[in-house]
C-alpha cells in the first residue's frame, strides 16, 4: 500500500496542492502559469478554429466586446455597492458623496454608466451582424433565442439601473417608462403597482429596482451567457465568412486558438478598456437635481433606448404604441429563425448581390418613409378629431396601424411579385426596413423633440428648463 | 412472482387505477402549491402604506378654506382639490392619464397643462387637448365635521365629468 501512495509521507498541504494540479505539470513557474491560463481559455474556446472566422470585418468583435462589458459592469458594480444607499432620498446623497468624497468614485460611476449604455448598443449591433450574415438560422436558432432573451435582460438591467441615482432624470424617465405598462388591458394597473411597490415611483420602487438590478438580472444574464457560449461551440462555431460569389467552404483551414484568436481578443479588450476609461474621464455620467415628484421636467423623456417607443406614442394610441407594436416585434424576433431558415447563403453579408441591393433599398425607403410619416402625422393628420365619436384606440390606434401594415404588405408584394423575391429576400427587406424605422424613430425622439414634445431641429433646440 | 392472479369482476374494477390516481393527485397537489406560492408572492409584494402618506385618507383642510371657483394643490395627497363655482368638491389625482407626469395647474390659463406631452385639462379634470385618453382620475371626497377628507387609496377612473361626481358640504 505505502509504495503505491507516496503521498502519505507528505504534509497535508503538499497533498492538497498535488490533488489540485493535474499530472504532467511543468516545473518552472512561468510554464506552470501559462498552462493554467491555457486550460482556462480552452474551457471557453475550442483548441482550433477556422482561420477565416478571425476576419475582423466579419464579426466586428461584437460578441467578445459584449462579454468584456458585462465583466466590467460586474466589477464596477460590485465596487459601487460599497458606496450606495438604496433608499429615498439617501440614494441621491450617496451619488453626490461618491462624486465628491470617494477616491475615484466619480470615475467608477462613469465607467459603469457608459459601459451599460455601450453594452446595449453593442448587443443590438451583434444581433444585426448575426441576422445579416444568416447566423440566426438552423442549427443556431436556439442560440438566437438565447440572444434575444439576453437583450431583454440587458434592457431590464439598464432600465432598473436608470432609477438608482434618484435624480429628476431618473425619476421621470422611470415614471414615463412604467406608465406604459398601465395600458395592458385589465391587469396593467396591478402589474404597475406591484412593480412600483405603490401607486407612484417612490422609495419602495427604488428598493424593488435595486434588488432586480443587483441579483435577479445579473444572475440570469450569467446563466444565459454560459448557455450562449456553449451553444456557439455545439453549433459548430461561428458561421464561416465567404465572399459573395464563393461556394460554401467544405474543409476550412484551421489555426490554433492560442495564440491566433487569443492575441486578437486581448488586443481588442485592452483597446476598449482604454477607450472606455478615456471616455469616462472626459464625459461624466449625467446627474440632475434630486427627484421631485411634484415637478415634471419639460420635456420628460424616457431613457434613450425607449425613445423609439415614446416617439410611437406621439403618433399612436398608447395601447397600440406601447403594447401591440412591441408585442408584435418580440413575436417577430422569436419566430424569425423558424420562418427564415434556408441556410444556403450562410456567411455572406446580406445573402447575395441582389440581397445587398434590396437591403440598401429597404434602408433608403425606410429612412424617407418613416421621416416623412413622422412629419406629416405631426403636422397634418388628426384622426381623433376627424373621426369624432370613434374610440381613440381605433381612430388613433388600430386605424393608422392598419394603414402602416397595408403599406408594408404592398412593399412586400412588390418584392415578391414585381422583383421575384424569394422568402429569404422578403424577410431581409422587411427586417431592414423595420430596423431602420426603429433607428429613425429613436434618433428623432432623442434629438428632434423639445419642450412640449414639439419637433425642432437639433441645432435650434430651446433649452429644457 | 408468487402472487395469485385475482379474478376481477366488472363491478369490482375501480373507476381509476392506483397509478393514475397518484398521478392526478400529484398534479392537483402541485397546482395547489403553485397557487399558494403565487398568492403568498403576490401578498408579499403588496405596497406598504404609512398613515398620512399618499395612499391613506388625507385631511385636506376645513371646507371654508377653499373658496368656490378655486383649485388647491394638496401635495402630500398628490391631488388637486377643486371647488366648483356652485360649492362642489372634486379631488383630482395630479398624475396625467397619458404617461404619469405631474400636471401643474396654470392659474392664468385656467387649465391643467401637462409639461410632458401637452395634454390639457379643465378644472373638473376633463380633457381639453389629447394625447391624454381620459379625464384626470378622482379620489373619493367626504366631508366630516366641516373638514374635507380624501381617500387617496381609492382611485376612480372615468370617461367624462358628470355633476354627480362633485361632493357638497
Amino acid at each position: 500500500m505505502s509504495d503505491r501512495d507516496p503521498d502519505i509521507e507528505q504534509s497535508g498541504f503538499d497533498r492538497a496542492r498535488k490533488r489540485l494540479t493535474p499530472p504532467g505539470v511543468p516545473t518552472d513557474d512561468r510554464a506552470r502559469s501559462r498552462m493554467v491560463l491555457d486550460t482556462l481559455i480552452l474551457h471557453l474556446h475550442p483548441a482550433r478554429i477556422p482561420a477565416r472566422t478571425l476576419k475582423w470585418t466579419y464579426t466586428w468583435g461584437l460578441g467578445g466586446l459584449a462579454a468584456l462589458l458585462v465583466t466590467m459592469l460586474v466589477g464596477t458594480g460590485v465596487l459601487l455597492l460599497a458606496n450606495y444607499t438604496p433608499t429615498a432620498p439617501d440614494a441621491y446623497l450617496s451619488i453626490l458623496s461618491l462624486r465628491s468624497d470617494v477616491w475615484f468614485g466619480e470615475l467608477l460611476r462613469n465607467i459603469h454608466h457608459w459601459s451599460a449604455n455601450l453594452l446595449l448598443v453593442v448587443a443590438v449591433l451583434h444581433l444585426l451582424r448575426v441576422f445579416f450574415t444568416g447566423a440566426h438560422r438552423p442549427p443556431r436558432e436556439v442560440n438566437w433565442i438565447f440572444g434575444v432573451v439576453m437583450l431583454l435582460l440587458i434592457l431590464g438591467a439598464n432600465f432598473t439601473g436608470y432609477l438608482l441615482p434618484w435624480d429628476q432624470l431618473a425619476y421621470w424617465a422611470i415614471t414615463v417608462g412604467t406608465s406604459l405598462i398601465t395600458y395592458i388591458p385589465l391587469v396593467g394597473g396591478n402589474i404597475e403597482s406591484l412593480l412600483l411597490g405603490g401607486p407612484e415611483v417612490s422609495g419602495a420602487t427604488l428598493l424593488n429596482f435595486y434588488a432586480f438590478h443587483i441579483s435577479f438580472i445579473p444572475l440570469s444574464l450569467f446563466a444565459l451567457m454560459a448557455l450562449h457560449f456553449w451553444r456557439v461551440r455545439k453549433d459548430g462555431g461561428l458561421t464561416i465568412p465567404r465572399t459573395v460569389d464563393e461556394q460554401p467552404i467544405e474543409r476550412p483551414e484551421r489555426v490554433t486558438t492560442i495564440p491566433h484568436l487569443i492575441r486578437r481578443e486581448t488586443v481588442w479588450a485592452l483597446a476598449w478598456i482604454a477607450i472606455i476609461i478615456g471616455f469616462s474621464v472626459a464625459f461624466p455620467a449625467p446627474l440632475e437635481g434630486i427627484a421631485d415628484p411634484m415637478v415634471s421636467p419639460n420635456p420628460a423623456k424616457a431613457p434613450w433606448y425607449f425613445m423609439g417607443i415614446q416617439e410611437l406614442l406621439l403618433h399612436f394610441h398608447p395601447f397600440v404604441a406601447a403594447i401591440v407594436i412591441p408585442t408584435l416585434a418580440l413575436l417577430g424576433f422569436f419566430t424569425l429563425p423558424f420562418i427564415d431558415h434556408a441556410s444556403e447563403h450562410e456567411g455572406i453579408y446580406f445573402r447575395s448581390r441582389r440581397g445587398r441591393s434590396l437591403a440598401a433599398m429597404a434602408a433608403g425607403l425606410s429612412l424617407v418613409l418613416t421621416s416623412a410619416w413622422i412629419f406629416v402625422d405631426d403636422r397634418y393628420l388628426d384622426w381623433a378629431t376627424w373621426l369624432e365619436g370613434w374610440p381613440t384606440v381605433l381612430s388613433n390606434g388600430f386605424l393608422p396601424l392598419a394603414i402602416a401594415v397595408v403599406i408594408l404588405a404592398l412593399l412586400d408584394m412588390w418584392i415578391e411579385k414585381g422583383l421575384g423575391g424569394t422568402l429569404e429576400e422578403r424577410v431581409l427587406f422587411l427586417f431592414t426596413f423595420l430596423a431602420v424605422s426603429l433607428v429613425v424613430l429613436t434618433i428623432i425622439g432623442i434629438f428632434f423633440r423639445g419642450p412640449g414634445m414639439e419637433l425642432f431641429w437639433p441645432w435650434a433646440m430651446p433649452s429644457a428648463h | 412472482m408468487n402472487e395469485q392472479p385475482i379474478e376481477i369482476t366488472p363491478e369490482d374494477e375501480p373507476a381509476i387505477d392506483r397509478r393514475s390516481f397518484l398521478k392526478y393527485a400529484g398534479i392537483a397537489i402541485g397546482a395547489l402549491a403553485a397557487v399558494e406560492l403565487g398568492a403568498i408572492g403576490f401578498g408579499y409584494a403588496q405596497p406598504r402604506l404609512a398613515e398620512g402618506d399618499f395612499g391613506s385618507v388625507i385631511t385636506a383642510g376645513a371646507v371654508d378654506d377653499f373658496p368656490p371657483g378655486s383649485v388647491t394643490h394638496i401635495t402630500n395627497g398628490r391631488f388637486y382639490l377643486t371647488r366648483l363655482e356652485d360649492g362642489g368638491f372634486l379631488a383630482l389625482h395630479q398624475r396625467c392619464t397619458h404617461l404619469g407626469c405631474t400636471v401643474p395647474w396654470d392659474q392664468a390659463a385656467n387649465q391643467f397643462i401637462c409639461p410632458c406631452h401637452n395634454s390639457q385639462f379643465d378644472d373638473t379634470g376633463e380633457v381639453l387637448n389629447p394625447p391624454a385618453p381620459r379625464p384626470l382620475d378622482l379620489f373619493p371626497v367626504s366631508i366630516e365635521d366641516g373638514s374635507v377628507m380624501v381617500d387617496t387609496g381609492t382611485k376612480i377612473s372615468r370617461d367624462d365629468f358628470d355633476p354627480s361626481q362633485a361632493v357638497y358640504a
